[in-house]
């Protein structure tokens, strides 16, 4: 069965009504169409369009990277002679993925690209996750070349762009054995040679995915003497021009099948990518901004593999005279395994939305100046981006472990077992709350949302919507849950304890999420009565939740941060 | 060296998924119930034509499939997965056609194609399995033939070098240009559907299928030629009706039987040398392999 037609998420929330404006701008209302035969006649066309390229990848899922996905787990890379060899069936994946033409979705059509919005790009990281969440990260490390494109100058684009579109693959490397959470750390060492007019990259990196790719987009010490970030510069290192050996792979937990590397550069060549010195400060931060949305998509992904094998299995299992999901343990966690797994979904494409009028709008202000109204545009969903990427990073990875956990405890003994697809996706799912900012950093980031007041201005826009009138239940209950995020939200912020504050920071976070997950189901329900079964759900947890939240912030008292640290190993 | 290939392509009904409604009442196949398809092993054919196309550039490849209008899904489908051009032979005198007047139509269409140097198509379609058109173009165009291809290893200067896969191993054979060469199932499968070329491709219309349909592009569209999917008829192609269709078909079908599976008794069998030894034997003797 075709990924994308099984499902009705995925069409429910491609033909979201904010897409009229975002393709117009994204096809600069439609010039392509006589230059390049590809290029979209009109919005409609533009869509089915999106819709017979997302058949192709929902074909593709089906046909090979999921039958696929337990030989290339078992399988994974090796290594020899300091370069990667990748499973057969990563090869066979990736073969298939450059002759459907599927790398380079979001560049423009100059430089060989499909000029598709993030909506639709997101979405295919969506399927292909739920296929085989490790062969989305060299898939989606096509990222990159939207990093070179935002920064790179004009003569880097037309280099290195086509070939990423081509099929060659990609990688950004960034950590180091002592720069991980911390990147103003990293050492590895740029050079300038005058006398060559090009930069010797000396040094090592650590957890590369997949470091042994074509194109690597590398964040290197360029200023002698510095030690923190104001000293990094991001450089361009092209495989063919060798430096780059591949020192050993790592043995991983999960996502097998993408080799993580340890890299050592010695004298590679390479080429500066934008201005010195902004490497980390500008562009690892956009380009991370960039990857968190690609692993909220590898979570929503994971999230409704893990139902789907969970639903499969507790269908078809017979104890006691009958199939165990008729027992209310067993279809209670399906119930929420779903209304997870569509919540998700919607806080994925909510947060797609606003990047790509975000990213559209900056880049047409490269080209004119942008309208007034254009420019507040730009400024609203340029916040709304970043305040919603890492609130949801955070809860969607989050949620795709507890669906993973719960579909191994809907198989019981069996699930414990190497047989059953749900070993693999528990495994998998482990480090997407972990890699591109754990959870932990991605509340960090989302705090001063949270005391800025961003997403309570969101939700409450969220709560001015037109509802059905058989919602309002559902509707009410929400606006109770907003109330007790703010009454929260207040009471932390009025102790003036920043401690305090970071202390509390991961529970009112998940509030916020909790608001804005219900609010985003309750308007898909608004449009389409099948998700009113999550919609109830997810309220009915989140309520219980927030309630949760409110009384631990609301009766903790601040001297009890004493009891929590400095311990020591015993009492 | 590039080449001119010519795929001869089938829509069939989908008869790997049968249900219960599959059949008529009176014996014939239910074509409502069963999804058309593209006939699997004229897949692996295409993709053997793909892959000279890729090793030989400027090599370019035309479809060509006879049946209702709606089998201009088949000419679009090539066009999505890498080929240049296809040509719908269409008409009500084809219909009713069995192989010899199959094979009679398809071979007056590639007479007026007329420059190719490969004429490639599946071992046999799903719905009849005959395995027999293939052979017959060869014959009435009067072109050597090399049957169940696994891979066509190169194709140069006039020649071509091919893997056949038979019942007890493999056989390279090679032969002058042009031929006729059909490809088996065990063939690489055909690649996806390429991004750009469903774009591209995706308003590709027959005439037939432009009068039907209502659009605002109509004229954008028809700047654009290789957008317009070839129709053929009888009188297009050169060809007799009396060849053609139902008066063309000497086959005649003389009874139908629907035959419904059932499940036996399973049998278990010691975990011995000797028992698999005894279940070979007996498969043998009743004729399940060997």
């Amino acid at each position: 069965m075709n990924y994308f037609l099984d499902t009705i998420g995925y069409k429910h929330h491609l033909h979201h009504p904010l897409m009229k404006r975002i393709v117009e701008l994204k096809e600069r209302n439609y010039a392509d169409k006589d230059t390049y035969d590809y290029a979209p006649l009109d919005f409609e066309d533009a869509m089915d369009s999106y819709e017979k390229v997302l058949e192709i990848v929902g074909g593709i899922c089906d046909d090979i990277i999921a039958p696929n996905a337990e030989s290339v787990d078992h399988e994974g890379p090796t290594v020899s002679n300091g370069h990667v060899t990748y499973a057969a069936g990563t090869q066979r994946n990736l073969d298939a993925v450059r002759q459907a033409g599927l790398s380079g979705i979001a560049m423009p059509r100059r430089y060989d690209g499909l000029n598709f919005p993030i909506v639709p790009y997101i979405m295919i990281a969506d399927l292909v996750s739920r296929a085989d969440a490790g062969f989305e990260n060299l898939w989606g490390l096509q990222d990159c070349a939207e990093t070179l494109y935002e920064f790179g100058n004009e003569d880097q684009r037309r280099r290195y762009i086509p070939r990423a579109c081509a099929g060659e693959t990609m990688s950004m490397d960034l950590t180091e054995p002592d720069a991980g959470s911390d990147l103003q750390s990293v050492m590895l060492k740029a050079s300038f040679c005058e006398k060559d007019n090009c930069w010797y990259l000396n040094g090592v990196k650590r957890f590369i995915t997949n470091g042994d790719a074509d194109i690597h987009l590398v964040l290197a010490r360029s200023e002698e003497g510095t030690r923190d970030g104001r000293g990094l510069s991001m450089f361009i290192y092209d495989k063919r021009n060798g430096g780059v050996t591949v020192r050993r792979i790592e043995n991983k937990l999960g996502i097998k099948g993408s080799p993580t590397c340890e890299l050592v550069f010695k004298n590679a060549r390479a080429e500066l990518c934008g201005e010195r010195k902004l490497g980390l400060i500008k562009y690892v931060m956009a380009l991370m901004n960039n990857a968190r949305l690609g692993i909220m998509a590898q979570s929503v992904g994971l999230s409704e593999a893990a139902y789907r094998e969970g639903h499969a299995y507790a269908s078809e299992r017979k104890q006691f005279g009958k199939a165990i999901i008729e027992f209310p343990a067993v279809y209670e966690m399906l119930a929420l395994m779903r209304a997870k797994a569509d919540a998700s979904r919607a806080m994925l494409y909510e947060t797609a939305r606003f990047v790509d009028m975000y990213k559209v709008l900056n880049d047409i202000s490269k080209e004119r100046k942008l309208e007034p109204e254009e420019r507040l545009e730009l400024k609203k969903y340029g916040k709304l981006a970043d305040a919603f990427t890492p609130i949801g990073k955070g809860m969607t990875s989050e949620y795709a472990n507890q669906n993973a956990y719960d579909a191994v405890q809907i198989h019981g003994g069996s699930g414990f077992m190497k047989d059953y697809t749900c070993e693999r996706l528990y495994r998998d799912a482990r480090i997407t709350n972990i890699y591109e900012g754990t959870t932990q950093l991605q509340v960090v980031a989302a705090i001063r949302h949270i005391t800025t007041g961003t997403y309570l201005a969101q939700i409450r826009e969220y709560e001015d919507i037109d509802y059905k009138p058989e919602l309002f239940i559902l509707h009410q209950r929400l606006m109770d849950m907003t109330d007790r995020y703010e009454v929260s939200v207040q009471r932390v912020t009025d102790a003036k304890d920043n401690e305090l504050l970071d202390f509390q920071a991961r529970r009112l976070v998940e509030a916020a999420a909790h608001c804005i997950f219900g609010y985003l189901l309750l308007q898909d329900t608004n449009k389409d009565d099948r998700f009113r079964h999550s919609a109830e759900v997810y309220i009915t947890y989140g309520q219980a939740e927030v309630n949760k939240m409110y009384d631990y912030i609301t009766c903790f008292d601040i001297e009890k941060l004493a009891y929590f640290k400095g311990l020591k190993v015993t009492c | 060296m590039s080449l001119k290939i010519i795929v001869l392509a089938k829509q069939v009904p989908d008869t790997r998924n049968v249900g219960k409604d599959a059949m008529k009442a009176d014996g014939t196949v239910n074509r409502a119930a069963l999804p058309a398809i593209f006939n699997p092993e004229d897949l692996n054919a295409l993709e053997q034509a793909l892959r000279l196309k890729d090793a030989y550039p400027g090599t370019t490849i035309s479809l060509l499939t006879m049946g209702p209008g709606r089998a201009a899904e088949i000419i679009r489908e090539g066009l999505y997965r890498g080929a240049d051009g296809g040509f719908l032979l269409t008409d009500r005198a084809f219909a009713g056609a069995d192989t010899l007047a199959t094979s009679y139509a398809l071979s007056m269409a590639v007479r007026k194609i007329k420059d190719y140097d490969l004429i490639l198509c599946g071992r046999q379609a799903i719905d009849g399995d005959t395995a027999q058109v293939g052979p017959q173009v060869a014959e009435k165009l009067g072109l050597p033939q090399v049957t169940y291809a696994e891979e066509i290893q190169k194709a140069e200067n006039g020649r071509i070098t091919v893997k056949r896969r038979l019942e007890r191993g493999v056989e390279v054979v090679e032969s002058t240009l042009p031929l006729v060469v059909t490809v088996n199932g065990s063939a690489p499968d055909c690649r996806p559907r390429n991004a750009k070329y469903v774009q591209k491709y995706k308003h590709a219309k027959t005439v037939s299928e432009k009068q039907e349909a209502d659009s605002d592009y109509t004229e954008l569209l028809n700047s654009r030629p290789y957008l317009n999917l070839q129709e053929w008829s009888v009188a297009d192609v050169n060809a007799d009706t009396l060849h053609c269709g139902l008066s063309g078909s000497p086959t005649k079908v003389k009874k139908i039987e629907s035959v419904v599976f059932q499940t036996k008794e399973s049998k278990t069998l010691e975990p011995s040398d000797a028992a698999i030894d005894e279940l070979m034997r007996e498969l043998i003797l009743n004729h399940t392999v060997g």
